[in-house]
């Protein structure tokens, strides 16, 4: 029953948010739900139960993870979704509240599902709920930006739904049960067929990792954070794009036990480097601070992958990655989005000396940049850390190298674009709005950067304990 | 004896793909795909009917009626409804009646035969299982993605690029028919895919694109890039 | 190389020399028929042959010997072909292991001189005919090619007699698809190579818009009579290939067998004359696409026939 109320909860409230005819308390409903959510999740996840409906939904080390974060993520956004719709007031914010609240309940199943199908309906159903989101603007470019997100995404999406076809298909090769059930799966996958398997796995990682915004499929990343409100892109990278991890990991976790890690590790890392490469290449003299952030989560992601593919302890570092980089993108998202609503543009030409017309604002973002390009104190630096060790520690010097490479490159790219709109003279009169940093809108960045500076020196207690157990989860040796 | 329906349906499948990839008139692409999802629709009872084992196939009417349902309802998504839905498209929209290719249709049309050949090379080398194994499904589903696929990063044109996720779409769901015996489920699924393609073009092209743009063409949808 | 001189290869002979210009005939009859005319006679052909026959040639000035080579080069390889592929009977005059690639080259051998002769005028309008003949006739023969190696791989053989034999029609029950694909590319590669609607449009009078018509403008006499019957001849050669590969005439009985080759060849002509009646020509960009689509179809058939191992 608690599983099922993670996802009803939200969903119950979007519903609601659908019918509230106020515009101005409408946005209240998505703190709430974030908190009952965050409440539901650590009930659960301190010993309520673990399966329901015939183990479709299970709690597992794996996803127990992924589930906080995803909780904690929203929450820091929901905070400041009042404020920034207050902000304004003008638009009606009816199907952005429905959809951002669903958008809560969808991501908790594709989180608990413990079903192929059913994982792939929740995540399409991602991309439906998510689009409006994008589009909250109204204008040719959001449209275009929402174009592409779906015509993109459903694509990857239905070329996970080949993949998962040839999964189900290397079962029945395999001549066991015909089964959806990950427990199952996992269970039968030492006897899979590997020529299905490899073609399944890459299908999916291609498919999930289109979600992910993994290189070279990370296009719609740009435009879509770029034109959608700062909210929606924290959204986006913190909690979209984890759990779209989290359903790589579920097929990864597959191929491990079916003694095929060496060809799942090298397509991760692939796409991993790539991801790193290509972002640390496009960030370089970009313009647009929100196009920049988005590839910088097209880095992160690639990280992601690439901690992965590296396995061993990069695996651990590559699950706290999850938490680090979701809770300090939000900062920089949010900072990103107050920027571009006090200046009515998010192009460095226009956007200057920010610490000193947003005070708040400007600094979050500064420390966010430091954060997330890996500077010590930070959260990040803490697992990106630990990446970095476990390529040394797996022998792969040269792979560890070109991690640090793309992470020089994307520390230079990035700060020459968020440096520059940081300092700098300050706006003529008159060009800028009348925004300004009011306490509704800066909290929750001053709660993500500060969480972020949390993480980075302590690690709350049973984290650690969770993240080693998910890693022992992803790396248990496959039954003979 | 079923495969002797089901392969000449496969065949034209792949045929029509390759007139999918050299016809330029919107209104004909439409109805071209839309022919593809009818055949498709055609195959899920004959493959159905073909694994049941005869004895027993009289008996049952429950499964029965929900294959018949089912069929019906994949006729009428593909071959009516989406059609339909995107006339209903070109006309609110008033998009222009031809479609362009950025690369031209021969190149696409030589590019979807060298694709189609090397499927079916590809599809040479996995491992079939010997019971229900038509040689042709496995290599006319990845075709037909690989059309579908083509279309959509080939073609300049918003709808055509929607009508390119359709025809991907239904190679999936020429995949899904191998499974259809033991995982029912997934192919299902295929459908709710479907109707998710009927919500975006519904959404966005209808209500919005028309309205931004003059036309409908996904060359106006480039002011997002790189400089 | 020459088969025994048996009562076949008599007939054979008789019938690849004296029975095609009946087929233009036919054509022309189903386009008058469709048009609500009586049209010419079904022998206006021979009528015509025979009349340039005793007629005297004009030879512009400007030109060489290549010129005369045309019609004589093309009328001879396609007697040749004629003689390679079996027509009635599984047999043919000339025949040996390989004889496939050599009756396609020889088509082309006949093609290339005519260009040659279109293009030793000098005129600009015979020199685009044959850039244009020379684009389509890349992309038409790779389909001849494809659909042969169908019935190669079919029947286990490069020989004419073999391809195109008796083990054709045991082969329809095998890989009835792959055939009828090839049947159809092929039905396309006739239309194109004996310049018919909808790819050329033989009665044309603007020398613009023609294709083949206007590689041959220049000649006259005796050399116009062995163009035209020249291409009466393709015109047979390529029927006899399409009536070959359905495998009907191959019941047994060889009356019979010679009298269904006759009539198929004739149904051909019919075909050909309907798709003339109900079709507009193609716009001159819009041939090579169909020509691609007919190869990539016939390319298709060579994959099924592939996957059948």
């Amino acid at each position: 029953m608690m599983l099922l109320l993670i996802i009803l909860v939200p969903t119950v409230l979007s519903g609601l948010a659908m019918v509230v005819p106020w515009n101005q308390w409408r946005p209240l409903l998505i703190p709430l739900a974030a908190t009952l959510h965050l409440g539901l999740v650590i009930t659960t996840l301190s010993g309520g139960e673990t399966s329901a409906f015939d183990r479709w939904l299970a709690i597992d080390p794996l996803n127990r993870v992924f589930l906080l974060a995803i909780s904690c993520i929203y929450l820091l956004c929901a905070l400041y979704a009042p404020g920034y719709l207050w902000a304004r007031a003008n638009r009606s914010n009816r199907v952005l509240c429905g959809c951002v609240l669903l958008f809560l309940g969808v991501t908790s199943l594709v989180c608990l599902s413990h079903h192929l199908g059913l994982m792939w309906v929740a995540m399409e159903t991602t991309t439906l709920v998510t689009a409006p989101c994008i589009y909250f603007n109204h204008n040719a470019r959001a449209l275009e930006a929402t174009w592409k997100y779906l015509l993109i995404g459903s694509v990857g999406i239905a070329l996970a739904l080949l993949g998962s076809f040839f999964l189900a298909y290397a079962m029945i090769q395999a001549g066991s049960e015909s089964t959806l059930l990950f427990d199952e799966l996992v269970e039968h996958s030492h006897k899979i067929s590997h020529p299905w398997l490899h073609a399944a796995f890459i299908l999916l990682v291609v498919g999930y990792g289109t979600k992910m915004g993994l290189a070279p499929m990370h296009t719609w990343k740009p435009d879509a954070y770029g034109e959608a409100p700062g909210m929606i892109g924290a959204l986006l990278a913190g909690v979209l794009t984890s759990v779209a991890f989290l359903c790589v990991l579920r097929f990864f976790h597959i191929a491990h036990i079916a003694h095929e890690d060496r060809f799942a590790q090298r397509i991760l890392v692939f796409f991993g480097l790539l991801s790193m490469g290509t972002a640390a290449v496009f960030m370089a003299r970009q313009k647009d601070i929100k196009r920049c952030l988005a590839y910088s989560s097209v880095e992160h992601m690639g990280m992601l992958a690439f901690g992965i593919g590296l396995g061993g302890m990069a695996v651990g570092g590559s699950l706290l990655h999850v938490f680090h980089n979701g809770i300090c993108k939000v900062a920089l998202f949010l900072a990103a989005g107050n920027i571009h609503r006090a200046y009515g543009s998010k192009s460095t030409d226009e956007v200057t000396g920010v610490i000193r017309r947003l005070p708040i604002s400007g600094v979050v973002l500064l420390a966010g940049f430091f954060a997330i390009t890996g500077s010590p104190l930070f959260g990040p630096f803490v697992s990106e850390f630990q990446i970095l060790n476990g390529a040394f520690e797996a022998g792969k010097p040269a792979l560890g190298l070109c991690f640090l490479l793309f992470l020089l490159l994307v520390f230079f790219g990035m700060g020459n674009t968020l440096v520059n709109c940081a300092f700098g003279p300050l706006p003529e009169e008159g060009t800028t709005t009348q925004f300004s940093d009011r306490f509704s809108v800066v909290f929750p960045l001053l709660l993500a950067i500060g969480l972020t500076v949390l993480l980075g020196v302590w690690t709350p207690e049973p984290l650690p304990a969770w993240i080693t157990d998910a890693q022992q989860f992803l790396q248990r040796s496959p039954a003979e | 004896m079923m495969t002797a329906l089901l392969e000449p349906c496969m065949v034209i499948a792949v045929l029509l793909n390759f007139y999918i990839l050299s016809v330029s008139r919107l209104k004909m692409l439409i109805v071209v795909v839309a022919i593809q999802g009818v055949i498709l629709g055609l195959m899920y009872p004959i493959v159905h009917q073909g694994f049941a084992p005869t004895a027993e196939a009289g008996l049952d009417l429950i499964p029965l009626v929900r294959l018949l349902a089912l069929t019906i309802a994949i006729i009428a998504i593909k071959g009516s409804l989406i059609p339909v839905m995107l006339n209903r498209a070109v006309l609110l929209a008033d998009i222009r009646s031809t479609v362009t290719s950025v690369i031209g249709f021969v190149p696409s049309l030589l590019i979807g035969g060298v694709g189609a050949a090397i499927v079916f090379v590809f599809a040479q080398q996995l491992p079939v299982s010997p019971d229900h194994h038509s040689p042709l499904l496995i290599p006319t589903s990845l075709t037909t993605v690989l059309t579908g696929f083509l279309i959509l990063v080939t073609r300049r044109e918003a709808l055509a690029q929607v009508l390119g996720y359709i025809v991907m779409e239904n190679g999936i769901f020429i995949f899904g028919l191998l499974l259809i015996e033991a995982v029912p489920i997934l192919v299902e699924l295929g459908v709710v895919l479907d109707l998710f393609v009927g919500v975006f073009v519904m959404g966005i092209i209808v209500h919005h694109v028309s309205r931004a743009f003059p036309e409908a063409s996904t060359e106006h949808l480039a002011s997002l890039k790189e400089l | 190389m020459f088969s025994s001189l048996s009562l076949h290869t008599i007939i054979h002979v008789a019938v690849a020399l004296l029975f095609p210009p009946l087929l233009l005939g036919v054509i022309n009859r189903v386009k008058a028929v469709f048009g609500g005319r009586r049209g010419q006679p079904l022998l206006q052909a021979y009528y015509d042959l025979w009349k340039l026959m005793h007629k005297d040639s004009v030879i512009s000035q400007t030109t060489t010997w290549v010129f005369l080579f045309g019609p004589v080069v093309s009328l001879a390889t396609g007697i040749l072909v004629a003689l390679i592929i079996p027509l009635g009977h599984a047999s043919a005059p000339l025949a040996f292991a390989g004889d496939v690639i050599l009756a396609v080259y020889l088509l082309g051998l006949g093609r290339f001189f005519t260009m040659g002769a279109a293009l030793d005028t000098g005129s600009a309008f015979e020199g685009m005919g044959s850039a244009r003949e020379a684009t389509f006739a890349c992309l038409a023969e790779p389909v001849l090619f494809i659909g042969l190696l169908v019935l190669a791989k079919l029947t286990g053989s490069f020989s004419m007699i073999d391809v195109l034999g008796d083990g054709v029609a045991e082969a329809w029950s095998g890989a009835t698809v792959a055939l009828l694909l090839v049947l159809v590319s092929w039905f396309v590669v006739l239309l194109v190579e004996n310049s018919r609607i909808p790819f050329d449009d033989p009665n044309t009078h603007l020398e613009l818009t023609m294709i083949h018509e206007v590689m041959v403008l220049d000649h006259s006499g005796p050399a116009l009579g062995m163009i035209l019957y020249g291409a009466s001849l393709k015109l047979f050669v390529f029927a006899a290939l399409l009536v070959r590969l359905t495998g009907l005439a191959a019941t047994g009985n060889p009356l019979a067998d010679w009298g269904i080759f006759l009539t198929g060849t004739i149904v051909v002509a019919c075909l050909v004359g309907v798709v003339e009646s109900a079709m507009a020509r193609f716009r001159l960009p819009t041939i090579p696409a169909a020509l691609v689509g007919a190869g990539v179809v016939a390319f298709f058939g060579f994959l099924l026939v592939m996957i059948e191992l």
